[in-house]
C-alpha cells in the first residue's frame, strides 16, 4: 500500500467550521523527503489544511497518515511534525535556549541531550551567538531561524511551514529562501510549506499543490505546473508578469481570433477537431515579435505600450482588440502603433476549452 | 526679521517665510504653556482634585485633633495640638455593642479572609479564562454567556439562597464560607477579565506549545501565565479592593466574631454608649481604608512596569 511509502498522505479531508466548508475532500501524497508547497490565493484553506495535518484542528472527514500511521486522532506531539508559524510565535519570557528546549523538556529528554540538540541545532541555523538572548532581542530572520530551530531540535520527520517568510523584508527572504533549500538538501525530511509566494512555490518545491476554494487544482512539478497548467485558473495564477489570454475558436488545426488564424501544429497535446469557444494562452515570454508585416505565420498586432522592466521590457500589444504581452530585450524598444507580427513558440502554449476551463 | 539668528525659535518659527529664512525651523517645536486650552483643562482638573482632597484632608485634620479642640467647630482647622490619641484609640480600645478592642479585630479577620479569597477567585477565574479562550469545547460559549449572565443579576436576590446553601454545606458563619461567597461572586467579572487577556495573546503560541508537547496544565503556567503579570495585578487590585471593602456579605454570611473590618468599622461608628468621638471614628475609617491605599500605591507601580515589559515582548 502507498501509506508504507508515503510520508504525509491526506485522504479524502472535509473540514467545516460550523456551516462553512473549508476544506473539501481532499486529497495529498507527499513522498518521503519531499518538499511539497501549498499555493494558493488567500482564504482557499492553506493554513487550514497545514493546521489538519498538524492536529491543531478537529477535523469533519477523512484521514491522515504520517509514515504510515493512521494519525487522524494523534495529539499534534505524537504526529512526529514541527510547526513554523508565520509569526514565529517564540515564546517571549524564554531565552532562545528556552524556546528550544520546551519541546524537548516536555518529552521528559535527559539534560545533556538536550544541551546536544541544542547545540547542533544553532550550529546548522547559526544561531549559537544568541541563544542566550530573549526573542525581544532578536531581529526578524534571527527569530524565524529560532523558529525553525525549535521544529529541527526534535528530530522530527515532517516539517510544516505557515509562510515563514512572510514577514520578512525582501532581500532577507530570498536569502532564508536559499538557506531553507539548502536545509532541506541537508535533512532530508519532508517539508510541507505554505506560501502565496509563487517565486518561492517555483524555487523550492519538488512538487506544487495549487488550490483553489478548499480543493485542489493542480498537483505536479513546477516545471509542469508552469508549462502545462491544468486550468485557467492555474494558468493565472502561475507566472509573473501573467500569461496572456486569446478568446477564440478552433477550427480545422487552427485557432482563429477575429479575423486572424493561427497554426497550432506543434502543440503539445490533442487538438480537437472543432471548439468553440477557446482560450489560447501564452506566457510573455513564449512569443517572439517579428517587426513589419512580411513573413510567414503569427498574428497581425499593434504595439499598445512598452514597460522596461530592468533585463528586458513587457510589451503590450493589441491583437484584434484583445491584449496580450511579450518580453523582448530591453534595446529593442518599439514605438506605440508599431506594427508587428506575434509567432508563438506552440509547444509552449497553453489551449483552453472556455467553458470547462480545463486545458485540452 | 534682519538678525534671525538672534530671535527665539518661537518667534522665528511664527514668522518663518518658506525661503526667505535660509535656516527655517530647527529644534525642539517650541510649546506655549498657558493657551486657553490649557487653562481650562487644568482648571477642571484642579477642582475635580480639590473635590475628592477635600474630605480627606477634613478627616486627616480631625483625626489628629482632641475632643475639646473638635468642639470648637471650624472643621477645615489645622489642629493646634496634633495628638495621635484617637488612633491608637481606634485600633486597639474602641467599643463596639460588644466588645472593647477596637479595630484590630476585624483587621485580622479581614486578612484572614482576603488572602484566601483573592488567591482562591484569581486561580479559578484565570484558569476558567485560559480554557475558555484557549480550550474552546463543547458548550464553552453558552458556558461563557450564562456565567458573563451571573454578573448582572443583583447580589440581593442571592443573598437568602446562599445562607441555605452554606447552611446545608455547614460552613455557614465560618471564614470559609464567607471565603467561598467572595469566590463565587468575583468568578463572572474575572473570568471574563482574563479570557479577553488571554484571547489577545497570538493564537500561534497556543498552538506553537501545543505541537511543542506542552498539555493543559503545562501551557497555563509555562506559556500563558508569565505572559500575563499586568492582568493579574489588575485582578488583584480589583479582588483586594472590592473583598476588602465589602460590607453586606461579611455581615450577612459571619457571625460576630469573625466580623471584617468594615463591619467592625461600623459597629464602633454607630455605637451609642456615651459621646460621639469624632476623631476616633476619623482615625477608625481612615485605617480601614488604608488597606485598598496600600495596594494602589504598590501594585500601580508595578502595574506599569508590568505593561512595560509587554510592550517590548515584540
Ligand atoms: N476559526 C474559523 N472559523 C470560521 N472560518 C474560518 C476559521 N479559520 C479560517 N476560516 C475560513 O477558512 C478559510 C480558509 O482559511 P485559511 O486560514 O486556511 O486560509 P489561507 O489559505 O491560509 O489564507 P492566507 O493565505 O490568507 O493565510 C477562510 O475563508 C477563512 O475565512
Ligand atoms: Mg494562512
Amino acid at each position: 500500500m502507498t501509506q508504507d511509502t508515503a510520508s504525509v498522505s491526506v485522504r479524502d479531508l472535509h473540514l467545516a467550521f460550523g456551516a462553512v466548508e473549508v476544506l473539501k475532500g481532499l486529497n495529498v501524497e507527499t513522498a518521503p523527503g519531499e518538499f511539497l508547497v501549498l499555493l494558493g490565493p488567500s482564504g482557499c484553506g492553506k493554513s487550514t489544511l497545514l493546521n489538519c495535518i498538524a492536529g491543531l484542528l478537529e477535523i469533519t472527514d477523512g484521514q491522515i497518515w504520517i509514515k504510515g500511521k493512521n494519525v487522524t486522532w494523534e495529539e499534534p506531539k505524537d504526529r512526529g511534525i514541527g510547526m513554523v508559524f508565520q509569526s514565529y510565535a517564540l515564546y517571549p519570557q524564554m531565552s532562545v535556549r528556552g524556546n528550544l528546549a520546551f519541546g524537548l523538556k516536555n518529552q521528559r529528554m535527559p539534560k545533556a541531550q538536550i544541551e546536544e540538540r541544542i547545540a547542533r541545532a544553532a550550529r546548522i541555523l547559526q544561531i549559537e551567538d544568541y541563544l542566550d538572548r530573549k526573542p525581544a532581542a532578536l531581529s526578524g530572520g534571527q527569530r524565524q531561524r529560532v523558529a525553525i530551530g525549535r521544529a529541527l531540535v526534535r528530530d522530527v520527520d515532517v516539517f510544516l511551514f505557515d509562510e515563514p517568510l512572510s514577514n520578512l523584508d525582501a532581500k532577507l527572504r530570498a536569502e532564508l529562501r536559499v538557506e531553507l533549500k539548502r536545509l532541506h538538501a541537508q535533512l532530508e525530511n519532508t517539508m510541507i510549506y505554505v506560501t502565496h509566494d509563487q517565486i518561492e512555490a517555483l524555487t523550492l518545491a519538488d512538487r506544487i499543490a495549487v488550490m483553489r476554494g478548499g480543493v485542489i487544482q493542480q498537483l505536479d512539478t513546477p516545471l509542469t505546473i508552469y508549462n502545462r497548467p491544468a486550468n485557467l485558473f492555474v494558468a493565472g495564477f502561475i507566472g509573473s508578469p501573467a500569461m496572456s489570454m486569446l478568446s477564440g475558436r478552433v477550427e480545422g488545426g487552427r485557432f482563429h481570433v477575429g479575423t486572424q488564424s493561427l497554426d497550432l501544429g506543434g502543440y503539445d497535446g490533442e487538438v480537437p477537431a472543432r471548439l468553440d469557444p477557446a482560450i489560447l494562452g501564452l506566457r510573455p515570454e513564449h512569443v517572439e515579435i517579428v517587426e513589419g508585416q512580411g513573413g510567414p505565420g503569427g498574428l497581425l498586432a499593434t504595439v499598445d505600450i512598452d514597460e522596461p522592466m530592468g533585463a528586458d521590457s513587457l510589451l503590450w500589444l493589441d491583437v484584434e482588440g484583445q491584449k496580450m504581452s511579450a518580453r523582448i530585450p530591453v534595446e529593442r524598444s518599439l514605438r506605440r502603433g508599431t506594427e508587428v507580427r506575434v509567432v508563438p513558440v506552440m509547444d509552449k502554449a497553453s489551449l483552453f476549452d472556455a467553458e470547462s476551463e480545463q486545458r485540452i | 526679521m534682519a538678525n534671525p539668528a538672534t530671535l527665539s525659535a518661537a518667534v522665528a518659527a511664527a514668522d518663518a517665510i518658506p525661503g526667505a529664512d535660509p535656516g527655517g525651523p530647527r529644534g525642539a517645536r517650541p510649546r506655549r504653556a498657558l493657551s486657553r486650552g490649557n487653562v481650562f483643562l487644568y482648571g477642571t482638573l484642579l477642582v475635580a482634585a480639590l473635590y475628592y482632597a477635600l474630605p480627606l484632608y477634613v478627616m486627616i485634620v480631625t483625626s489628629l485633633k482632641g475632643m475639646p479642640e473638635i468642639r470648637l467647630g471650624n472643621i477645615f482647622a489645622p489642629p493646634v495640638e496634633v495628638t495621635f490619641q484617637p488612633w491608637v484609640k481606634a485600633w486597639g480600645e474602641a467599643c463596639t455593642g460588644l466588645n472593647c478592642d477596637g479595630l484590630s479585630r476585624g483587621f485580622w479577620n479581614s486578612v484572614r479572609i482576603l488572602v484566601p479569597s483573592v488567591i482562591l477567585s484569581i486561580a479559578v477565574a484565570s484558569v476558567n479564562g485560559y480554557a475558555l479562550a484557549n480550550w474552546r469545547f463543547r458548550g464553552s460559549e453558552t458556558f461563557f454567556v450564562i456565567l458573563i449572565f451571573g454578573a448582572f443579576i443583583p447580589y440581593q436576590v442571592m443573598l437568602y439562597p446562599l445562607v441555605i446553601i452554606l447552611r446545608e454545606l455547614g460552613i455557614y458563619g465560618t471564614l470559609w464560607g464567607l471565603i467561598l461567597v467572595h469566590t463565587i461572586f468575583g468568578m463572572p467579572i474575572l473570568t471574563l477579565l482574563f479570557r479577553n487577556y488571554f484571547t489577545s495573546i497570538p493564537e500561534e503560541l497556543f498552538k506553537a506549545a501545543r505541537v511543542d508537547g506542552a498539555g493543559f496544565w503545562a501551557i497555563y503556567f509555562k506559556i500563558m501565565m508569565p505572559m500575563s503579570l499586568p492582568i493579574f495585578v489588575v485582578a488583584t487590585i480589583i479582588q483586594v479592593t472590592g473583598i476588602w471593602n465589602d460590607f453586606l456579605f461579611g455581615v450577612v454570611y459571619t457571625r460576630p466574631e469573625n466580623y471584617p473590618m468594615t463591619v467592625q468599622l461600623n459597629n464602633i461608628v454607630n455605637s451609642v454608649q456615651g459621646v460621639k468621638e469624632y476623631n476616633v471614628n476619623m482615625a477608625a475609617t481612615l485605617l480601614t481604608g488604608l488597606v485598598p491605599l496600600a495596594i494602589y500605591f504598590v501594585s500601580g507601580k508595578l502595574f506599569v512596569r508590568g505593561i512595560a515589559a509587554g510592550a517590548v515582548k515584540g
